[in-house]
């Protein structure tokens, strides 16, 4: 918070209306999308600013999700500057084609706003679209709010854009509690986006004036080294994407980390929270430290690349890990963060006792009061020695 | 132009010098089976797309046999995704050149864009995808290449397999006598789209392709042109004889060379005489099973299909002798 701020408009305005001034601010070039709640404010409101000439683009209305994401990597590959968003079954329908994108390397920028999937059928917020496209190679994010909504949405281009990156990257923000939701936030001017992010000028693309082939198929002497580049690549962005962090933190005044930390000091009890719900845990965190149980948060940010280092830093001197997942693993560890926490922890010599508790599924409100309850649960757990492989927190009957 | 390669052999220069670019854009060593007539239609679509124009290909026999890593055998800008969103694929492309173009970042003219697939990958699994970029109008120019089933997992039946043939998931047996269904007519659906170039072409017919493929490419819109190709392995059938079975194809009137411009239809290739359709199936092992009355169902189905067109086309009926005077009992969807 040392900078000084650039100029900044603080404004009201929706978290999904924000992230589409995000999208008109980075200049995107090309957009397609298909409708699908709550993502649906986001590409309604890019339309009508490219339907009044406010933003210079192409905005096509594709038949699927399936068909977005093609039509993307059609974008990018001729060297346009891309973006989409979509959530849940959408996310899922074009499960078959992140992959392709993220190892043909075009820097599509793409927001998720998380929701369940079906079925049974919901249209609410939790993590369970985005766990199942862990491996997709693309870089993920997750914001809190929506001003981090606002900024790693401008941020998220200069990442994937970067040559020695080139990778598409994901936004994730909570459906509906965070995207349906009005908040105060500062955007910042098109003059300073400009500065800190200037025009796409592709590394490859179609041009007959060049022609390549993209997309050849591997055989198995050399689709293990495609892979190994690919994950060489995806482990070395986590310094592009910390390097385009500090600029922004340099220009507005908003620093980011991998892994926050929240009231962590002298903490011995640390719960570990992902998306919007972390703003919640705080007010539990500081009730509970008002009560004198030295409980701290850690907020996940940088999913991928996983932050393995900052997360076994973090960690030093607690001795209960409480992750909470927002997505369920069926028969198998439950959480998906936490049985990737845990793998994380676990070569460290001294290391918290690591639970978890699967809250919020299918839009379930979590509220302050959860938390509380759930370091008590978790505190009494470890005491009396683990039980379960995890809990789902708050199911009735 | 020095990298690409050059027809340099004498029959070039008797039959075709004047016509027909020498530049070669689909280039030798790519792996495709001995026979087969899909390679030869990429070769002249290539040659009719000329130097200025990005392909987007489906997964599929002509994908993976030009396009192992690191080499290839296309000399324009290439793309390949998946299967089932060539379309959207080229949507991208062509929408990306768009605002490219409209800023001012296009150095020349704004390259076409083509878009390939096999018959599974149009008429099955891409359809979607397909119907999609009709509909939305992008300017780009569709082709088909249609050797009627999946070839490239082993010939499995699409719904582009033409009735009574032979395939590994449709195979004759005691109680079937191969493909139950008719042969989906994709042209007919690529029309209802009301887009403004529709064509069914054939490598056998050399200067036909190429010119409705250079009106498709010259077409502002969608185009769809639908090219059939003889495939040797999957049609078990001699490998020399690939043209002649995609004349057969015309001859028969079982694959009528036709287009439909604005909606209107014209026949580009009318034989003085329909020739039997057992002329077309018996050089292929995939129709050897069928008996008589499975053929003469598909000759009074073939014919009366052909009258369809010709009606639409505006042109007279010619005589067809060889018909079978009733109809044959065997059902379709049997």
């Amino acid at each position: 918070m040392s900078a000084k701020p650039a100029k900044a408009k603080r404004v009201g305005m929706e978290v999904s209306i924000a992230v589409s001034h995000a999208v008109q601010l980075a200049r995107a070039e090309a957009i397609a999308a298909y409708p699908i709640t709550p993502q649906t404010h986001i590409v309604e409101h890019l339309s009508s600013l490219v339907a009044n000439g406010e933003l210079e683009a192409e905005f096509v209305n594709v038949e699927s999700e399936h068909s977005a994401i093609s039509t993307c990597i059609g974008m990018s590959a001729a060297g346009a500057r891309t973006y989409t968003a979509t959530s849940s079954q959408g996310l899922a329908l074009m499960h078959e084609i992140l992959y392709i994108t993220s190892a043909m390397r075009f820097p599509i920028v793409m927001t998720v706003a998380n929701r369940a999937l079906s079925g049974p059928l919901s249209i609410w917020n939790d993590h369970s679209d985005i766990m199942g496209a862990r491996d997709i190679g693309w870089i993920q994010i997750f914001v809190e709010n929506g001003q981090e909504a606002f900024d790693h949405s401008v941020m998220a281009f200069k990442i994937a854009e970067n040559a020695k990156v080139l990778l598409p990257t994901i936004i994730n923000l909570d459906g509906f509690i965070l995207s349906h939701v009005v908040e105060a936030l500062e955007m910042v001017d098109q003059a300073t986006v400009d500065k800190f992010l200037p025009a796409y000028v592709p590394r490859h693309n179609l041009d007959p004036k060049h022609p390549v082939t993209m997309g050849a198929f591997a055989m198995p002497e050399i689709y293990t080294e495609v892979k190994m580049n690919h994950q060489v690549t995806l482990t070395q962005s986590y310094d592009h994407i910390l390097k385009v962090w500090n600029e922004w933190g340099k220009l507005t005044g908003r620093q980011y980390q991998p892994v926050e930390r929240y009231q962590t000091k002298d903490a011995k009890i640390l719960l570990l929270t992902m998306g919007c719900l972390s703003e919640v845990a705080e007010i539990a965190v500081e009730e509970m430290r008002d009560q004198g149980l030295p409980v701290g948060l850690l907020k996940l940010r940088l999913w991928r690349p996983f932050p393995f280092q900052d997360l076994r830093e973090a960690v030093k001197g607690a001795e209960l890990l409480i992750v909470c997942d927002r997505a369920l693993s069926l028969g198998g560890p439950g959480g998906p963060v936490l049985s990737e926490v845990r793998s994380a922890l676990y070569p460290m010599a001294e290391r918290p006792a690591t639970v978890g508790y699967i809250i919020g599924l299918g839009g379930r409100d979590v509220n302050p009061s959860a938390f509380k309850d759930i370091v008590n649960k978790a505190q009494a757990e470890v005491s009396e020695g683990l039980k379960e492989e995890f809990h789902l927190y708050g199911v009735r009957g | 132009m020095e990298k690409f390669g050059y027809a340099q052999s004498p029959k070039f220069d008797t039959y075709a010098s004047r016509l027909m670019p020498r530049e070669e854009y689909f280039t030798m060593g790519h792996r495709s089976c001995q026979g087969c007539g899909e390679a030869l239609a990429v070769r002249w679509v290539t040659k009719a797309i000329g130097e200025d124009a990005i392909i987007a290909h489906a997964t599929g026999c002509m994908e993976i046999v030009s396009s192992g890593l690191p080499q290839t055998a296309w000399m324009h800008p290439w793309i390949h995704v998946a299967f089932e969103n060539t379309a959207a694929v080229a949507s991208g492309v062509e929408s990306g050149l768009k605002i490219l173009e409209r800023k001012g970042k296009l150095s020349g003219p704004r390259p076409k864009v083509v878009a390939m697939g096999g018959d599974g990958g149009t008429s099955d699994i891409g359809l979607q995808a397909l119907s999609g970029a009709m509909e939305r109008g992008h300017d780009f120019t569709y082709v088909c290449w249609d050797n009627e089933a999946y070839m490239n997992t082993g010939i499995q039946r699409s719904s582009s397999t033409p009735f009574g043939a032979m395939t590994t998931t449709s195979p004759p047996g005691k109680q079937s006598f191969g493909q139950s269904t008719w042969k989906k007519d994709m042209v007919a659906i690529a029309v209802a789209h009301g887009i403004p170039y529709v064509a069914t072409a054939s490598p056998s017919y050399v200067f036909d392709l190429y010119f409705k493929i250079r009106k498709a490419i010259e077409t502002p819109g969608p185009a769809y042109v639908h090219v059939l190709s003889v495939c040797p392995t999957g049609w078990r059938s001699p490998t020399d004889l690939s043209v002649r079975l995609g004349r057969l194809a015309a001859e028969t009137a079982v694959f009528p060379l036709y287009e439909v411009v604005n909606g209107e239809y014209h026949l580009t290739m009318q034989p003085h005489k329909i020739r039997p359709i057992r002329d077309y199936l018996k050089p292929q092992g995939r129709f050897r099973h069928l008996r008589d009355p499975e053929i003469d169902y598909i000759q009074m189905r073939v014919i009366e299909r052909y009258r369809e067109l010709l009606a639409k086309c505006g042109l007279p009926e010619p005589e067809f002798p060889f018909l079978p005077e009733e109809e044959a009992p065997v059902e379709e969807g049997a």
